[in-house]
């Protein structure tokens, strides 16, 4: 369970990306940030594996502040995805995929045997494709690989930050119906960052939608749609209904 | 101050324990003979080596070529060197500072060896038996159209000067002889000495500086003019000795007296002219002279003279294997340590921008020196020999390392270095995972840029004694033997490319195939 109450962040340059962002995401459950660029989604998602400290505020992961303790090891704890995937250019799919477990410590065998299981999960034949560099695979195959990735360690929590963002639309949609299958079967807890009304609620259970560093409506998909909480949220959905025609 | 002691005992430890490895079996305590880049202190230099072999015993190693009397001199005091040829006038006006020179030869031998005693412990012995002073030459044709003789004569016509840099600097060379002469200069330039010959015969220019024993003003038909008011001082040719070797080996100072008075001017320009006219080594020349005086009976190993340039490669493809393996150990350990410090230093400043910039203009000052210059400041620091060669090339061999390992640490997109963070890796996993892989390529690229320039600088070590493939390359200029020049240069010039390509291969290794695959 992710916790957030009352945060603020401020850059140094002065420049406020988020203030007094309170929310909650149950465990086993997908949250999606939905927004314009520059509303502060990203911002949020980079301060729950502290890859950014917030200004003031309280964050809470399974109720101990992640202020305190080592942020290498609640890092450990997260899978991250990336838009692009943000592969290593210069490891394997399969060395990219152990790279949590040699940080861990596994031993080759554990490895391996874990880097073959998460292929078959997202759906790539591991003899063509463990040895494949990123350079040598399509951008479905990069994004798959780090979905891979981010799983390999088997962390309760994965971080998502528009992870289909660079995909064309026919990739981006298959890849959306697999995300919903591994989500089902693998009850995780996950923030998914993006600026897709559309993929926000086909995968989220809840959506939290930011304007300028505020969250301006949070709710399930379907109480979002029948009672948009400002005109801001209205314009949002509408843009997206007459996208979806 | 305290890092330079720091370091000069560090480095000295690292020689001392290089030198132990190379000298196991040592039969008894070693002679260093040095001498300067000119052919007759070559020959001195040869003759009381060769001396000092028959007489005690010791084995005599050989430091000639050496830059100049400040490179003797700090080897002289720093205990590099044991013994060298020294000239009186040079020791009063170049090293004491004194511009007196007034008093017969005797009188000047007295004042300058008490006076090196007291200041510097270092003893002269008898001289060799000659004054090789300095004289101005011109050609006959152009001093008799000019109407001048004599050094006075100088002051009526601008003229063009091209003498020795050393000669150029020192206070008893042009700054002198401007104050004693009025010298009216058309222009000054600094020449390498064997090449002013060859400018002043081509008409290049009008003067030129000489050695009264000089074999080539008699070889070149050139006219020496009259020191009319006495400024040069004598300059009679003596060992210069650390009084540290008569203690070490007793029998070193009655050998070195068997030289004395042996040696007057003709005798001395008929030696040089065997090396420079003839085209003998120095060794052999002094083995028949110190034959004919019955002093010492080495073995006259009769050389076959090499006709051309294919012929002396062959025939010195020993020594030069040997050579190259010297100058390969000196810029290897050069470049090691240049890797060793530079790597780190440039990992640890590339994320600190304001670090950065101080060490690389630091790192580019060193580089903008000359490279004689670097060597010359390396001397007092470290004496003479390889270790300040090394210490000179390591500096070199910074800049380029430094700067393309914080370019290429640089060059690594952050948006890796967020995703490996994120992952849950530390600074070091980072580091060693991302992004020294990544940059190694260029990284690499400045280790094999520090080589190259390595390899081509350290022809410049022969002329502080540290050895190489410098050293036919100064000698053949020396004797204006262009073969010799090339039988030093072409292996340099081959090792450079060598080194350039084997680390361009390993480059090549180094970078990661995930980066050259294409998709």
């Amino acid at each position: 369970m992710i916790e957030l109450e009352g945060v603020r962040k401020v850059y140094p340059d002065g420049h406020v990306a988020l203030r007094d962002v309170s929310l909650r995401v149950e465990r086993g459950t997908t949250l999606a940030l939905l927004g314009p660029s520059g509303c502060g989604k990203t911002t949020l998602l980079k301060l729950i594996n502290r890859l950014l400290s917030p200004s003031a505020g309280r964050i809470c992961v399974d109720g101990h502040d992640t202020a305190h303790g080592d942020p290498v090891e609640l890092r450990r704890g997260m899978g991250f995805v990336v838009q692009d995937a943000g592969l290593f250019p210069h490891l394997s799919a399969a060395s990219n995929v152990e790279v949590v477990p040699r940080l861990l410590g596994w031993p080759a065998a554990r490895r391996v045997a874990r880097t073959r299981e998460l292929f078959a999960l997202v759906r790539l034949d591991y003899a063509e494709f463990a040895e494949r560099y990123p350079a040598q695979l399509s951008g479905g195959q990069r994004q798959r690989v780090g979905f891979a990735r981010a799983l390999a360690a088997d962390p309760p929590i994965v971080l998502m930050d528009e992870p289909f963002g660079a995909l064309d639309p026919i990739t981006r949609r298959s890849l959306q119906e697999e995300f919903l299958d591994l989500k089902a079967e693998l009850r995780k807890t996950i923030v998914l960052v993006t600026h897709d009304v559309e993929e926000a609620f086909r995968l989220a259970d809840r959506v939290a939608v930011l304007n300028d560093g505020v969250i301006v409506q949070i709710g399930a998909p379907a109480e979002i749609r029948a009672a948009p909480a400002s005109p801001f949220v209205a314009a949002l959905i509408g843009t997206a209904a007459a996208t979806a025609r | 101050m305290r890092w330079r002691v720091l370091g000069r005992t560090q480095l000295g430890s690292l020689a001392a324990l290089l030198c132990t490895t190379v000298a196991v079996a040592d039969p008894g305590p070693r002679i260093v003979v040095g001498a300067k880049k000119f052919t007759e202190s070559a020959v001195l230099g040869e003759l009381m080596a060769q001396v000092l072999e028959a007489q005690t015993g010791s084995p005599v190693e050989r430091r000639f070529n050496l830059a100049g009397t400040q490179v003797c001199f700090d080897g002289l005091r720093t205990g590099a060197l044991d013994v060298y040829a020294e000239y009186t006038g040079t020791g009063l006006r170049n090293i004491l500072g004194d511009a007196d020179a007034a008093g017969s030869a005797a009188a000047i031998f007295a004042r300058v060896s008490t006076a090196f005693r007291e200041r510097y412990a270092l003893e002269w012995l008898a001289p060799f038996g000659f004054d090789n002073t300095y004289v101005l030459i011109m050609r006959p044709e152009r001093a008799a159209a000019l109407d001048i003789a004599t050094l006075s004569d100088l002051a009526a016509h601008p003229l063009r000067y091209g003498v020795s840099h050393e000669f150029l600097q020192r206070p008893d060379g042009m700054p002198g002889l401007r104050a004693a002469y009025h010298l009216n200069e058309a222009s000054a330039v600094g020449l390498e000495h064997d090449l002013a010959y060859q400018a002043l015969s081509e008409g290049a220019i009008d003067v030129a500086d000489g050695y009264s024993t000089d074999a080539k003003i008699v070889a070149f038909g050139l006219l020496p003019l009259r020191d009319d008011r006495g400024f040069f001082p004598p300059y009679e040719a003596a060992p210069l000795a650390n009084p540290n070797l008569f203690t070490r080996v007793p029998l070193a100072q009655p050998a070195l007296r068997l030289l004395a008075g042996r040696i007057d001017a003709a005798t001395m320009r008929r030696l040089n002219y065997a090396v420079e006219g003839e085209r003998r080594s120095p060794a052999d020349v002094a083995s028949e002279f110190l034959n004919q005086l019955g002093i010492a009976h080495a073995e006259a190993v009769p050389e076959a003279r090499a006709t051309g340039l294919l012929d002396l490669l062959w025939q010195r493809r020993w020594i030069t294997l040997a050579l190259t393996g010297r100058h390969l150990w000196l810029t290897g350990i050069a470049v090691l340590g240049a890797v060793i410090v530079g790597l780190p230093i440039g990992i640890a400043v590339s994320r600190r921008p304001a670090l950065a910039t101080l060490a690389l203009s630091t790192a580019g000052v060193l580089q903008t020196i000359p490279s004689l210059a670097l060597l010359a400041f390396m001397l007092p620091l470290f004496g003479i020999g390889v270790v300040p060669a090394i210490a000179a090339l390591f500096l070199y061999g910074l800049l380029p390392i430094l700067r393309n390992t914080v370019a290429g640490l640089r060059s690594v997109d952050p948006h890796l270095l967020e995703v490996g963070r994120g992952l849950g890796m530390r600074a070091r996993d980072l580091l060693w995972r991302v992004e020294l892989p990544l940059a190694a390529p260029v990284i690499l690229a400045g280790v094999r840029t520090a080589a190259v320039i390595s390899v081509g600088t350290a022809t410049l070590a022969a002329l502080i004694g540290a050895g190489g493939l410098g050293d036919p390359i100064i000698t053949g200029l020396t004797v204006t033997d262009t073969n010799l020049v090339l039988s030093g240069a072409l292996p340099a010039a081959l090792l450079a490319l060598v080194v350039d390509a084997g680390l361009g291969a390993v480059e090549r290794l180094a970078t990661p195939r995930g980066l050259t695959v294409g998709s």
